[in-house]
């Protein structure tokens, strides 16, 4: 009966979005207080952009600073905003795009736990070896591997251990800088 | 020069240094050391209110008349929740606030104590910014940095959140100084980039059809803001229109005054909105009530925009010189550019253009069929205006959220900055009557009014209370039309007239209210004895609530339906507005 009724959402932007979105990297130099990761995190929630991935640390402690790293996925338009509304936090003191910016480093790190029983086990060592993963932990049925490097490693790293008996996973989230002698 | 007292001294005697006359609160268990400090002392007086919403809308009200921040303080939990709304609206509409709200104790913090609530997390995405001290130590600091930060910039609420037992804790009171503010990353961008102001006037010496599309930016800037703006306009020889957040930044009475544009804007402004050539946009925000169909919007002009806060550039218009800084001093180094330059307004390169804005305003859109028998809104408030401009005092007017508030904003005219007082952003029903509290505290010899539809003005009812204890003379001008008025309007124009409750039924007898809480009432339904009824109403030294019974089924035009672009624009002789929105425009607000 009441099929002709329109559905009673709202969209406040019809035009249809053409731009492409793009993965970048933003390195956000804040005050380490309380509620600080809440305040970026709550910003990006109530504004509707993507997280990818977040990494928050205690930097430079006598002027207590942080860095946060946090990699999202959004069109050019979007991302000149996401840093805008970063900038108007108060306690956020910059916001680069390292992706824009130029040439950057990227390393994470991922602890990974594998089964390692028989014959297997040699395969694995050898695996690991190649990837420059350290054994963190060894029992006579078990490995954890410590490995550091680019995203896409870990994650070829991982894709090789699925089928010798990966257990589980943690990964650090993204650490990047920029290359060359300029800070931010 | 340090001074040992408790942390309650600390925040009333921060309020003193910060010049705080009027503090609007409510007390509670958590808040009563702050209470007792201020019990004694008299530098800062309290108001008290009815509901702590109340409380949020008289700090609005009275900052955005006066430009000092308005001070709120309430207790923990229920009070706390009860400012959100508030906080809310002084963000939308860049209000400083500055929002003091008790806690219990640290040591019961995170233990679902009784009127536990956790204040800065509630707060967080509707304050500029917010606070938990949790240390006698930083009190002073922050208090003083709550002010800073809320009155500088864009201005907008601060929460400091104080426990009990830190209200009640010694410590040493210090005035700090700017430097050692703890936010060292917070710097608002003041002046405008030189260059970017020198391309801006270098745009407007060649514009053919230009336009100045002002905001609430140019109030907040303060009346020196205004002042530049009609000596640029005076200048230049250009229109002017104006947000709804802007009115009286420039005078209604000014022939180069095109009325407000946006959804229920004028004709003439709209129009040239979307026809101008150079658009100058200072302190607005291309709101989706003002811009309408974001890519037909005003699809051939170069725009410039003026604003403090960057990350209104380009959001959702994208513009081609982008100015950050205060209003004020942008609009000064405008004039000192433009002056260098010329001494010559374009008064003949756009007479052409001046010529097509008087054709369109020949159309006369804000005109409407007047009646007899009953009393048309529109009406109501001309000869309101009209009474008013006759008192010799200051006029403020506030209002509610609906049609009401559209047709004061279409038909009350101002001349001067910060004498309207509105909720924009937020558009929330119930801000007009606590808000002409707070003007009225800030203002106590002036004519200060709030026009109301009779659902708005129930939300926050109460404050009449107040507004008789503390002998505040306020108006309530009711246009009452029995209908949420513009819910109404919605569903005529949105869903084939099916209207789903928007009706004010069981209405209150709102004479009786009026008396029963010691002001006066009056009511008036036949147009010949409006203005008679109205000067009733201005003669009585104390608070009146004014049933006016208006036309109830009056449409609120003219208007761009959402979706639409400006050049669709429905005026008042369109006689059935049920078949105007396609089904796109249909999903919008
Ligand atoms: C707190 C709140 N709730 C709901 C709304 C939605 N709303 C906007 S206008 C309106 C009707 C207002 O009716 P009234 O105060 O009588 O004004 P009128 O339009 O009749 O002049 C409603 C319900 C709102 N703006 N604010
Ligand atoms: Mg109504």
């Amino acid at each position: 009966m009441n099929a002709h009724l329109q559905p009673t959402g709202s969209a406040y932007f019809l035009t249809q979005e053409t731009q492409q979105s793009e993965r970048h990297t933003l390195s956000v130099l804040v005050d380490n207080e309380p509620g600080i990761l809440a305040r970026v995190v709550g910003l990006f929630s109530a504004r509707g952009y993507n997280i990818e991935s977040l990494t928050v640390s205690e930097t430079e402690h006598d002027k207590r600073l942080s860095r946060i790293t946090v990699v999202v996925i959004a069109t050019p338009k979007t991302l000149v905003q996401i840093k805008l509304q970063l900038e108007r936090l108060v306690p956020v003191h910059k916001v680069h795009d390292l992706t824009a910016e130029g040439a950057y480093l990227e390393r994470e790190l991922a602890l990974i736990k594998v089964n390692g029983t028989g014959d297997q086990r040699a395969e694995t060592l050898r695996l690991a070896d190649a990837f420059r993963a350290q054994i963190v932990d060894a029992t006579v049925e078990s490995f954890v591997f410590e490995v550091t490097g680019k995203p896409s490693k870990i994650d070829s790293f991982i894709t090789l251990m699925q089928p010798l008996g990966l257990i589980e996973v943690v990964r650090t989230g993204l650490a990047a800088i920029s290359r060359g002698p300029e800070g931010m | 020069m340090a001074e040992k007292m408790t942390g309650a001294e600390m925040v009333i005697q921060a309020l003193t240094d910060q010049g705080v006359e009027h503090i609007f609160g409510y007390p509670g268990g958590a808040a009563l050391p702050i209470y007792d400090a201020m019990f004694q002392q008299d530098f800062v007086q309290h108001i008290l209110v009815r509901h702590e919403q109340g409380a949020t809308h008289m700090a609005e009200g009275y900052a955005r008349s006066t430009g000092k921040p308005g001070v709120v303080l309430v207790t923990s939990g229920p009070g706390a929740t009860n400012a959100v709304t508030g906080l809310t609206d002084a963000l939308m509409d860049s209000i400083p606030m500055v929002c003091i709200t008790a806690q219990v104790p640290t040591t019961l913090i995170g233990s679902d104590a009784f009127q536990e609530c956790d204040t800065v997390g509630i707060t967080r995405s509707c304050t500029k910014y917010n606070y938990l001290v949790k240390r006698v130590e930083d009190l002073p600091r922050v208090m003083h940095e709550a002010f800073l930060i809320a009155t500088t910039g864009r201005p907008g609420p601060v929460v400091v959140d104080i426990p009990k037992d830190v209200q009640f804790a010694l410590g040493e009171y210090y005035k700090p100084d700017l430097d050692t503010l703890r936010h060292q990353s917070y710097h608002p961008q003041m002046d405008g980039d030189a260059a970017a102001i020198e391309a801006a006037v270098d745009l407007m010496l060649k514009a053919e059809r230009p336009i100045f599309y002002t905001g609430g930016g140019v109030i907040n800037a303060g009346p020196q803001a205004s002042e530049h703006l009609r000596e640029l306009a005076e200048l230049t020889g250009f229109p002017v229109t104006s947000t709804l957040m802007g009115l009286g930044a420039f005078p209604a009475s000014n022939p180069q005054w095109m009325g407000m544009l946006g959804m229920h804007g004028t004709y003439e402004a709209n129009l040239a909105m979307h026809d101008c050539d150079v658009m100058i946009n200072i302190g607005a925000r291309f709101d989706d009530r003002i811009t309408g169909r974001i890519d037909a919007f005003s699809p051939n002009s170069r725009k410039i925009h003026v604003d403090i806060d960057p990350s209104s550039i380009n959001k959702v218009v994208r513009v081609d010189v982008p100015i950050i800084g205060d209003c004020e001093r942008v609009l000064a180094e405008m004039v000192r550019v433009w002056r260098s330059k010329t001494n010559q307004p374009r008064t003949e390169a756009i007479a052409p253009w001046w010529a097509q804005i008087e054709k369109w305003r020949a159309v006369n859109s804000l005109g409407y069929k007047n009646s007899d028998t009953t009393i048309k809104p529109q009406y109501a408030i001309e000869r309101l205006y009209e009474a008013t401009k006759k008192q010799g005092k200051e006029v403020f007017i506030t209002t509610e959220v609906g049609q009401h508030q559209m047709w004061a904003a279409q038909h009350f005219h101002f001349d001067k900055p910060n004498r309207w007082m509105t909720s924009g952003g937020l558009g929330t029903m119930g801000y007009g009557l606590p808000a002409a509290v707070g003007v009225q505290v800030a203002h106590p010899d002036a004519l200060v009014i709030d026009i109301a539809g009779e659902a708005s003005v129930q939300m926050t009812m109460q404050e009449i209370s107040t507004a008789v204890q503390y002998r505040l003379p306020i108006k309530i001008f009711i246009l009452n039309n029995e209908r949420m008025g513009m819910v109404r309007q919605w569903q005529d124009l949105l869903h084939g007239s099916r209207y789903a409750h928007s009706y004010s039924e069981s209405l209150p007898d709102f004479v009786k209210l009026a008396e029963a809480y010691g002001g006066k009432g009056i009511r008036c339904e036949n147009p010949a004895e409006l203005d008679a009824a109205i000067a009733e109403m201005l003669d009585y030294d104390g608070p009146v609530l004014f049933d006016v019974i208006v036309e109830k089924d009056e449409n609120c035009l003219p208007m761009i339906p959402s979706g639409k672009p400006h050049n669709e624009i429905i005026l008042p002789d369109t006689a059935n507005i049920g078949d105007i929105i396609d089904e796109k425009g249909r999903q919008l607000v």
